[in-house]
Parts: structure tokens; C-alpha cells; sequence
């Protein structure tokens, strides 16, 4: 009798296809076999610069005082400016040194009878600047309406110096000091003990400058809101008044005369409510009576945010999102739909690896197709815009990195979140709702439709907080703007936003493993 | 007498064309009606669209917070905010009632059963309307009590020159009739887009890209000029102007005339869809 050995039946087909690489192989295999996904993954790279080219914006750019022109005031560094104020000053030739209290500010809507309008950052004090065309470099330190004494100089640096409002009991003395390239600022309550604020380097001032007393004020803020309604009130001109006595300029070779000069105020003294205007308010101009000097004027010395911003070109990003979460969901949900996704967990029983496979070849492709869309865009709806007449705000090359890579890596989420959603559901047409409802609408909604307040508080807590990654739009403390969503402005910084839409992405996805390794499929 | 008896054989000529028209149409609405309703989905989803409503709309009026006495606020738009999101609900509910069909395979058993394939889209037009009309009615009447309930506590008070907040009366009765008409307009809508491309997951993707980008792009791409009348002729922003109660002057279009232009965008969608259902093969 003989005994027969059995060998249990091994299969001869290659190892390799087993692991993660196979699983990987195969779920592209899957992704790009059908027609349809491979037409929307095309329309996810080609709609976002598609439609920037069809961007026709006119141009416009915006300043806070209402005005509007096709181009901007250039400051010093090359970004765009406000500089409108009135100024009355002297030349200062060599180093100087220029000091006087400051009494009062006072703003009011020109020709109105309300004396009481004076802004957070309606400003009266001294100037130095490179001369009085708009955009000139400059230091300066003045009074405010409610931020205290401020040192500023070159459009977009600010320094606190004393706190509090400026009244006839508590006088403000200020003082700037020039010598060579450097200028300081000071403050005093009595104009014998000075504080120094800041001391600023102004490469390149030339030996001749402006020195003097100025005053300006931006109008009230107006800020946008929806259709909802809400504070939609637009803002108006408001006039700012400083009072100065005190004035010491001491210069071996000043000038002597003080020039009364409008720098920018487009609108003109007349315009602004002039002395033919016949209201109480008071005239854009200056007075000098008995050593006592009053300066009046309306406009903003800062940066300006009236131009067009990187982020216009990038209106199309969310029909491409609205293909890939229709490709995303699918390529999860279709697997249902026919029953492959049996096929699929027969042949890799490890659930969990299936669904990261899935992710990363959903993820992957996504993160190119929005890496060629938003490179395409860029230059293509920057070029189309500016052929318009529009101002494009400039930004550093490390910021439009940001902005390439950050819309990137905010498409490749949103695949993933969808193709979570998809397998939480097991519907492609309910994920594909969720989706767009959870991440398109809420931004609608913020831009178009809901008070600020409210459009802020969506753009905290949703997915749609993610597309605070394409904000390049600069917010300033010391300029009073209008920073609503609906003027472009995220209330989430542009990572902390991509941090929410992450949290939403992992948690989604955790929930999918669990639910596929736990339900029947 | 001679004209009583003609009245009388004219009456019976109408009523028996009625009838011939009811008997024609019963079983396919009956139909219809039946496959609606033995869909468990749908009627989670008629709740979500009225929970959705409600909820929206309570958070919008506890957010609200408005300057008493200069309050613009529109009180329509405020405590209706939730139809933004249920309209997402009444497209799947349209998608699905053709996307399902051609899903399952059911629509060959339909198309055999009733080979008058236009009648067929009818019918599922009509149970959708009625039953998305009925039940964004309640959603869109409970959401209007609960702001009349909380509005005037924020500021929006019928004293700053704001209409009355009273949801049996105009303009409030407006506001929540037509949002009712505007989910059921945005369902037909739907359905139309289902029935043309027969897959439920892209077509629910055009439809909500149309509702959600057309105002998006009009408001940053267009040039001020054309930005109104793109809005006038986008589904969502005009349709839901039917929610306005205040400063209609200044809407891009008047609330029954943009009411209008979805319900043209609805019947447009939907005789393209019965086009194609009458050419193409039902797979």
C-alpha cells in the first residue's frame, strides 16, 4: 500500500499583484477606463483657466474714497497706494528737525453740520516726505481718530506710540527729526520730555524734501452685504481737521514760507465740499491765524486694495470642482452601483487598503489636474485681465506658489472627501449633492447672498473655509476697508482654512473605513 | 328650454371628455404615485427638505441681528434661507425619479407597460410637483411662523417700514407659496435634466453647477452691465426673488416674473427631455 502526498494547490500568478503597488495599479486601471471620468478629469484641468479666459471684468480699481481709475499710485517697493491728503509745508534742505502740538481733530462729512465724524484712523501730524506727487516716500506721525499717536512711513509700516485721543485738555506734542536717511519719530505730553517711537531708514531720500503739517481721513467704511440685506450703507467723504500750535521747524536752510498743497484728492477742495457747497462743514484747505495752523483734508495715506486681485482668475475653480466631485463620488459609488465592489473585495479582502488605495489614486490625480488648471489660469486670465485695463495687485512669487500649490492640494481633498462621502453613502448622486451643497453653497452664499456677519461665521465652520487658500488680498490693521467675504476677504487664515476642510476630509474618511470593513458589501 | 337643453348636452360633452381624460390618465398616475411612494428614500427626503427649511431658517433668524429703526433687513429672504439648501433635496428627488428608473432597469418594464413615453414623463411631473409643492408649503409656513415668532426680537420689526410678518398675509404669504412653487419648479427641473441624461450622479451635478455657478460667475466675470441681466435670467437668483418682501424696486427682477423665468428654464429642460425620450432607445 502506498501512501500519496497531497500538495495543497498554490497558485503560480506573481506575488507582486498582491500588494499595495497591484491595488494602486488597479484602481487607475478603474479610473481611467471610463470614458466619461477621463472627459470630467480633462474638464477638471481645462475649466478653471477656460473660464478665466472668458473673464470680462472691466477694469476697475476701487479706492476707499470712491474713486475709480484704470490705474494705481505706485509707492515706494512697487505695490499700490493711497495718498491723498492736504499738506502744508515747507522745503527742508539737509537735516531738520520739525516739532508742534497738536490741539484737535475734528472730522465731518464736507458741507455736513455733524462735527463729530472723525474716524478710527483719521489722522492730523507732520510729514516728511520726497515731495507732493502721490506716491512719494514718506515718515510721518500724527494723531488718529482712535488708534493714539501713530509713527508711519512708506504706505505700510505703522508703529503705536501714545494711546488716547487727542483733546484741548490733553494735547499731543509730535515731533520728526531728519538727519541724513533717518528719520524718528516722537511723542511728548508737554514738548520737553520726548519719547522716541521709531527710528526709519528711507533709502534714498534726497537731500531736498517736504516737511510739514498734513491731515486726511478715510470716509466711513461701508461694507458690503447680500441680497439678504443687512448694513449695505454706502460710506461717504469725511473730512479730517488738525489743529496745530507750537510749530518749530528748525533747519539751517528751511525755506521759511509754508505752500498750501493738495496731494492725490482726486476730487479737488471744490468737490469735496468747498466753500461754494454752503454747508457748515469744513473746506478741504488750510487756515494759519496768530501761530495757530489748521489743516484740512480727506483721502488715506496707505495701501490700497482697489485693484484687481490674483484670486479674480480663479472663478472657474468651482464648475472644475463640480466635475471632480462628480468623478470622485462615482469612482467609490460605481463600485456598488453593478456589484464590482464585490468583485473588487474578493480579490483584496484587506478592505482598509482598497479604500487608500482608492484614496491616493483619486487624491493624486486630483492634486494634478488642479496643479495644471490653476497654473494654466493664472497667467492665462492675468494676461486677459490686464489686456481689460485692470490693476493687478502684485504679489511675491512665494505667495503665488501658496496659491498654485494651496488650490492644488484643495482639490485633492475635496476628492477625497467625496469619494469618503460616496462610501459613507453608497450613492453617488447623494454624495455628489452633500458635496457641492456642503462646499460650493456655503460660498455662495457668503459671497452673494448673506450679511457679513453671517457669511464670516459660514466660512469658519464649513468646507467651503478651504477656499481661504486663494485669498492674496492683504488686510491691514491701520486701513479701514471694507474685509467682508463678499469683498474678498476669508475670516480664516489661508492654512487655517485648509486645516477645517482637513479635519472634515480625515474625519469623513475614518468613518468610511470603518463603515466598509464593517457592513456587508 | 331649447338653450337649457343645449347647455345640458354641452355640459355632458365636457364632463365626458373629463372623464375620458381621467380614465386615460389614472393608471399612469397611479402608477406613478406608487412607485413614489413605496420608495422609503423619498419621503426621508421630503423630511429632510423640511427639516432643512425649518432649521436654516431658525438659525438665520437667531443670527439676524438688525439696528432697530434702521433695519433693511428683507424678513422674507431671512427666515426662508433654508430653501437655498432644500433645493439641493428637491433635485434629487427630481433626478431620481427618472435616474432610478434608468438605474434599475425599471424604465423598460415602464416603457413596456405604457409605451406613450410622453404621458409617462408627465405623470412623474405631476406626482413630483404635487408632492414637492405640498410639502415645501408646510416647510415653508412653519419656517415664516418661526419668524414671526423671532424676528422682531432681532430688530426686524414691521415699525421700521418692513412689511408685516404674518405668514397668512402678503407679502409673507408670497414669499412662502412661492418658495413651495420653487422647489417643486426646481424638482421639474430636475427631472427634465435626469430624463436627458439618464445617469442620476452627473445630471444631479449640472443641475446644482447651474442652480450654484451661473450667479457666481455672472457676479465675477461679467462686466457690470450684463451682471443684471444674467442675474435675471439665472434660475436661483430670479427664482427665489419670489422670496423678497422689501425693496422690490431695487431687485434685479419682480418676484412672479422670476418665478416665471425658472418655470421657463422647467419647461424648456422638459421638453428637451421629452424629445430625446421619444428618439432614444430606453436602454
Amino acid at each position: 500500500m502506498s501512501t500519496t502526498v497531497l500538495t495543497p494547490y498554490s497558485s503560480t500568478a506573481a506575488d507582486g499583484r498582491a500588494g499595495f503597488a497591484g491595488l494602486l495599479r488597479a484602481e487607475w486601471t478603474k479610473l481611467r477606463t471610463v470614458r466619461g471620468w477621463l472627459i470630467a478629469l480633462l474638464l477638471t484641468m481645462a475649466l478653471t483657466p477656460g473660464i478665466a479666459a472668458l473673464d470680462h471684468s472691466e477694469c476697475s480699481i476701487i479706492s476707499p474714497s470712491g474713486n475709480t481709475a484704470c490705474s494705481a499710485t505706485i509707492g515706494p517697493g512697487g505695490i499700490a497706494v493711497q495718498d491723498d491728503y492736504y499738506l502744508l509745508h515747507q522745503t527742508l534742505n539737509g537735516n531738520g528737525d520739525i516739532s508742534a502740538r497738536i490741539t484737535s481733530l475734528t472730522g465731518a462729512v464736507p458741507g455736513g453740520s455733524n462735527q463729530n465724524m472723525v474716524q478710527p484712523w483719521s489722522k492730523a501730524g507732520l510729514i516728511i516726505t520726497d515731495g507732493t506727487s502721490p506716491g512719494a516716500a514718506y515718515a510721518a506721525v500724527m494723531a488718529t481718530g482712535g488708534n493714539g499717536v501713530r509713527m508711519q512711513y512708506d504706505y505700510v509700516h505703522d508703529t503705536a506710540g501714545m494711546t488716547g485721543a487727542v483733546s484741548s485738555t490733553s494735547p499731543r506734542w509730535l515731533r520728526l527729526s531728519r538727519s541724513g536717511d533717518t528719520i524718528t519719530g516722537y511723542d511728548s505730553t508737554d514738548g520737553v520730555h520726548w519719547t522716541p517711537i521709531e527710528s526709519v531708514s528711507l533709502a534714498g531720500l534726497p537731500d531736498s524734501v517736504q516737511v510739514g503739517m498734513f491731515a486726511t481721513s478715510p470716509g466711513t467704511t461701508s461694507t458690503s452685504s447680500g441680497s439678504l440685506g443687512g448694513h449695505s450703507s454706502g460710506g461717504s467723504l469725511v473730512a479730517a481737521t488738525g489743529t496745530f500750535d507750537h510749530v518749530i521747524l528748525q533747519s539751517p536752510a528751511a525755506s521759511g514760507n509754508w505752500t498750501a498743497s493738495s496731494v492725490g484728492m482726486a476730487d479737488g477742495p471744490d468737490a469735496a465740499g468747498g466753500p461754494a457747497g454752503g454747508g457748515p462743514g469744513p473746506a478741504v484747505g488750510a487756515g494759519h491765524e496768530g501761530g495757530v495752523f489748521t489743516v484740512t483734508g480727506t483721502g488715506d495715506i496707505g495701501p490700497d486694495n482697489g485693484g484687481t486681485p490674483v484670486e479674480q482668475t480663479l472663478t472657474g475653480l468651482f464648475a472644475a470642482l463640480a466635475a471632480l466631485i462628480v468623478v470622485a463620488a462615482m469612482f467609490m459609488a460605481g463600485e456598488y452601483r453593478r456589484g464590482m465592489i464585490r468583485a473588487t473585495l474578493a480579490a483584496h479582502p484587506r478592505r482598509g487598503r482598497v479604500l487608500a488605495a482608492k484614496t491616493v489614486v483619486i487624491g493624486t490625480t486630483a492634486f494634478a489636474c488642479g496643479l495644471v488648471g490653476v497654473g494654466l489660469a493664472l497667467p492665462i486670465g492675468e494676461s486677459i485681465l490686464r489686456s481689460n485695463g485692470n490693476y493687478f495687485l502684485p504679489v511675491s512669487t512665494q505667495t503665488e506658489v501658496r496659491v498654485i500649490a494651496g488650490v492644488a492640494l484643495l482639490t485633492a481633498l475635496i476628492a477625497v472627501l467625496a469619494l469618503s462621502l460616496a462610501a459613507i453613502l453608497r450613492s453617488s448622486a447623494a454624495a455628489i449633492t452633500c458635496m457641492i451643497t456642503c462646499v460650493v453653497l456655503p460660498y455662495v452664499l457668503a459671497k452673494l447672498i448673506l450679511p457679513s456677519g453671517a457669511a464670516e461665521w459660514l466660512l469658519r465652520v464649513t468646507p467651503a473655509a478651504g477656499f481661504a487658500v486663494e485669498q492674496t488680498l492683504p488686510r491691514y490693521t491701520f486701513v479701514s476697508a471694507d474685509y467682508s467675504p463678499a469683498a474678498g476677504y476669508y475670516p480664516l487664515s489661508p492654512w487655517q482654512g485648509i486645516a477645517v476642510l482637513t479635519v472634515y476630509t480625515v474625519a469623513a474618511l475614518t468613518l468610511a473605513s470603518v463603515l466598509l470593513r464593517r457592513r456587508d458589501a | 328650454m331649447t338653450s337649457s337643453t343645449s347647455d345640458r348636452s354641452a355640459s355632458g360633452i365636457v364632463l365626458r371628455t373629463w372623464t375620458t381624460v381621467l380614465r386615460s390618465w389614472a393608471p399612469i398616475l397611479r402608477a406613478e404615485w406608487t412607485k413614489f411612494r413605496t420608495n422609503t428614500g423619498n419621503w426621508w427626503l421630503l423630511g429632510g427638505l423640511i427639516v432643512l427649511v425649518i432649521a436654516l431658517g431658525a438659525v438665520s433668524d437667531a443670527v439676524t441681528s438688525c439696528a432697530a429703526g434702521t433695519c433693511d433687513m428683507d424678513p422674507g429672504k431671512t427666515c426662508l434661507i433654508g430653501v437655498y439648501a432644500a433645493q439641493a433635496v428637491a433635485a434629487i428627488l427630481g433626478v431620481q425619479a427618472i435616474g432610478a428608473e434608468y438605474h434599475t432597469g425599471m424604465i423598460r418594464t415602464t416603457f413596456t407597460a405604457m409605451p406613450h413615453r410622453t404621458r409617462v414623463l408627465a405623470a412623474k411631473a405631476g406626482v413630483l410637483a404635487v408632492t414637492v409643492a405640498c410639502t415645501g408649503l408646510v416647510a415653508a409656513q412653519a419656517a415664516a411662523w418661526l419668524g414671526q415668532l423671532v424676528l422682531p426680537g432681532r430688530g426686524v420689526t414691521p415699525a421700521d417700514g418692513l412689511p408685516g410678518l404674518s405668514p397668512l398675509h402678503e407679502p409673507m404669504l408670497r414669499a412662502t407659496s412661492g418658495s413651495a412653487l420653487y422647489l417643486a419648479l426646481i424638482a421639474l427641473l430636475s427631472l427634465g435634466v435626469g430624463a436627458a441624461m439618464r445617469e442620476p450622479a452627473p445630471a444631479i451635478g449640472v443641475v446644482l453647477g447651474l442652480l450654484f455657478l451661473v450667479p457666481l460667475f455672472a457676479t465675477a466675470l461679467a462686466p457690470a452691465t450684463w451682471q443684471r441681466h444674467l442675474e435675471q435670467i439665472s434660475p436661483m437668483i430670479a427664482g427665489l426673488e419670489i422670496q423678497a418682501t422689501t425693496n422690490l424696486a431695487a431687485l434685479p427682477i419682480s418676484p412672479w416674473a422670476g418665478l416665471g423665468v425658472l418655470a421657463a428654464w422647467s419647461a424648456c429642460v422638459l421638453a428637451l427631455a421629452q424629445i430625446l425620450l421619444r428618439q432614444r432607445d430606453s436602454q
